[in-house]
């Protein structure tokens, strides 16, 4: 059983092996509207464009300061890449959406429903198997063809999250060494233990271009597949056991 | 009124959009697929606006949007409108890598490996691919369709 809604700007799906566990749609999409009236810098009266427009310190909730605390934590953990600062104002939308991808999950496993996934805008949950008993699939787009798959892989309880930009834009060139194009990357899919992890750590990454990829592959609990604009991919040494040959 | 309208007409562009982002590998729709691959002209599928009674008259011409920050970067389109249509939107700027990237994992390397990337068939349950500059792109537009409207 599977439903799709448009929030924060992008389709949420959910989809639940046991179509019992159907019941909890409502409750799980609320969630994730509830998140988009707090968080969405696109919302006026969100609590964010409410501390970004200087609402006082004291008067944050309990949780925006437990989130913003997640964001400091995780700019330390990764060398300051990962970064909600921007002109001035802040912008928590790099963390919040695997972290409430990974509540939402929270919210099904409480209810002891083992076996779903939660997509929003690219990035999944998954957890135990899918309506065939079977690990669930997931395919990483090609980002230089939205139509086509380059590569898929079988996860069980993990969260996979990919970051880019499948806009073209200018080259880039090194000033200090003007004849070597810098590689773009155009993609870069991590697998984490969860969502959270996975989103935030994807986000970060991508923030180093094509650096991004070592440093996955200097954690131990994620991979990564990334993909530069010159259509080769590089991956980590621990990747190939999540792929499936098709 | 206008703002209502307006409102129909981009929410139909994203809905169709998002869709497609989501069904690219089962359905090859032309417009929105290349409309985020490259920097050009891209069409609009003519079932968006131009089909919904409630469509509204956009002045002919082409219109460029606010830069909007996609949390990478910024994203910046214009519009253009044709016997008051919107037939295509083009991307004028767009997130684009930290060039700067100053992080060397120099250790990590070696164990990396490469491939060529290459298209494959396969029946999945879910896709993972980037979706960061939708609500940009969704600003950007509705402010350059604005200034179709008062053209």
């Amino acid at each position: 059983m599977k439903q799709t809604e448009l929030i924060m700007g992008m389709p949420i799906t959910i989809e639940v092996v046991d179509k019992a566990a159907g019941k909890y749609f409502k409750a799980l999409f609320d969630y994730f509207r509830e998140v988009d009236r707090q968080y969405s810098t696109y919302k006026k009266d969100s609590e964010i464009s409410r501390i970004n427009a200087g609402l006082p310190k004291s008067k944050w909730s309990r949780e925006m300061k437990m989130v913003l605390d997640l964001c400091e934590k995780t700019k330390k953990d990764t060398k300051g890449y990962f970064n909600i600062s921007h002109h001035g104002k802040i912008d928590p939308s790099g963390l919040v959406k695997g972290w409430s991808i990974a509540n939402t999950a929270k919210i099904l496993l409480n209810h002891k429903v083992t076996n779903f996934y939660i997509e929003a805008g690219g990035d999944i949950q998954v957890s135990g198997k899918d309506k065939d008993s079977k690990p669930w699939i997931v395919g990483i787009r090609n980002p230089f063809n939205m139509n086509e798959i380059i590569k898929t892989i079988a996860v069980a309880s993990e969260g996979v999250a990919t970051s880019g930009t499948y806009i073209r834009g200018q080259h880039i060139y090194d000033p200090f060494r003007p004849e070597a194009t810098i590689k773009r990357v155009k993609s870069l899919t991590v697998i984490g233990l969860n969502i959270y992890d996975a989103d935030r750590y994807a986000t970060a990454a991508f923030a180093m271009g094509e650096q991004g990829i070592g440093f996955i592959e200097s954690i131990p609990e994620l991979e990564g597949y990334m993909v530069t604009d010159d259509k080769l991919a590089t991956y980590t040494s621990g990747f190939e056991r999540y792929v499936v040959n098709v | 009124m206008k703002k209502y309208f307006l409102g129909i007409a981009v929410g139909l562009i994203f809905v169709v959009y998002s869709t497609v982002l989501r069904h690219q590998h089962s359905e090859p729709v032309i417009a929105p697929a290349s409309l985020s691959q490259n920097s050009s002209t891209t069409s609009i599928p003519s079932t968006t606006p131009s089909t919904s009674s409630t469509s509204p008259q956009f002045k002919d011409g082409t219109y460029t949007g606010r830069i909007e920050n996609a949390y990478y970067g910024n994203v910046q389109v214009s519009a253009v409108i044709q016997n008051g249509v919107l037939t295509a939107v083009n991307f004028l700027q767009s997130p684009n890598d930290n060039p700067n990237s100053i992080y060397v994992n120099q250790a990590a390397m070696p164990y990396l490996k490469h491939e060529a990337i290459k298209a494959q068939s396969a029946n999945v349950s879910i896709v993972t691919g980037a979706t960061l500059t939708s609500q940009a792109f969704i600003q950007s537009l509705t402010n350059a369709l604005n200034q179709a409207k008062q053209g």
